[in-house]
């Protein structure tokens, strides 16, 4: 497997750890009645609004740890620039991402315009968000490997 | 996907350059590791410029390097 190969793998599995466990911490912190709650939405506020710097601070962490672990098992250093095979890759996983995040949106919307309750809304979009990031992700692991 | 349209002789030419490996290959080249091997297995046709300067390396014209295969 390839440095960018492991770097890739890596980012899945923290993505999914860090959205898992951040989730259940969430979820069992949340005042009774807020998740469902049809005219309170701070619970959904707060929940993006700390997701986004926790998983930030979380995955620049890994990343060290990495880096420091696969320096010591395998002498390699990762390259110190991206070329255009990187680069082309890293575009079409987010093309991928994109298109993802974007049906996740409209789907969320439709909470909004029929008797579904609201929070379903916040509930599609941040899985949705959450699931663009990992397609792109494990795109991007599909394109190292296959070629584009 | 520029798979099996362009071949190329690199993994040849390297071992006919002093058995050249992928790495010094990639830093004359200016590009990754990940990328030559990307290329030596046809799974990345690469862009004009880097196949210029991959030719070059080699002291070869590009049709020495690449071939494309029309397949119509």
């Amino acid at each position: 497997m390839s440095y960018q190969e492991k770097k890739i793998f890596v980012s899945i599995i923290s993505s999914l750890l860090i959205f898992t466990l951040y989730t259940f911490y969430a979820i069992q912190n949340a005042e009774e009645g807020s998740i469902t709650s049809d005219t309170d939405f701070r619970f959904w506020g707060s929940f993006l609004l700390v997701l986004l710097p926790v998983s930030i601070v979380a995955k620049v962490i890994i990343h060290i740890v990495f880096v420091i672990i696969n320096k010591m098992a395998t002498n390699e250093d990762g390259p110190s620039f991206e070329d255009e095979f990187d680069k082309i890759i890293e575009l079409k996983a987010d093309r991928i991402s994109l298109y993802v995040f974007f049906f996740g949106f409209i789907l969320s919307m439709v909470p909004l315009v029929t008797d579904l309750p609201t929070y379903l809304t916040f509930l599609l979009l941040i899985f949705f968000g959450f699931l663009s990031d990992l397609l792109g992700r494990i795109a991007q692991f599909y394109f190292y490997r296959k070629g584009v | 996907m520029g798979k099996d349209a362009i071949s190329n002789h690199i993994r040849n030419l390297r071992f006919q350059h002093n058995e050249m490996t992928q790495q010094q290959l990639a830093d004359k080249a200016g590009v990754t590791r990940q990328t030559i091997v990307a290329i030596e297995k046809g799974n990345y046709s690469p862009s004009l410029e880097l196949a210029f300067r991959i030719a070059r390396v080699f002291g070869k014209s590009i049709e020495e390097v690449f071939q494309y295969e029309d397949k119509q």
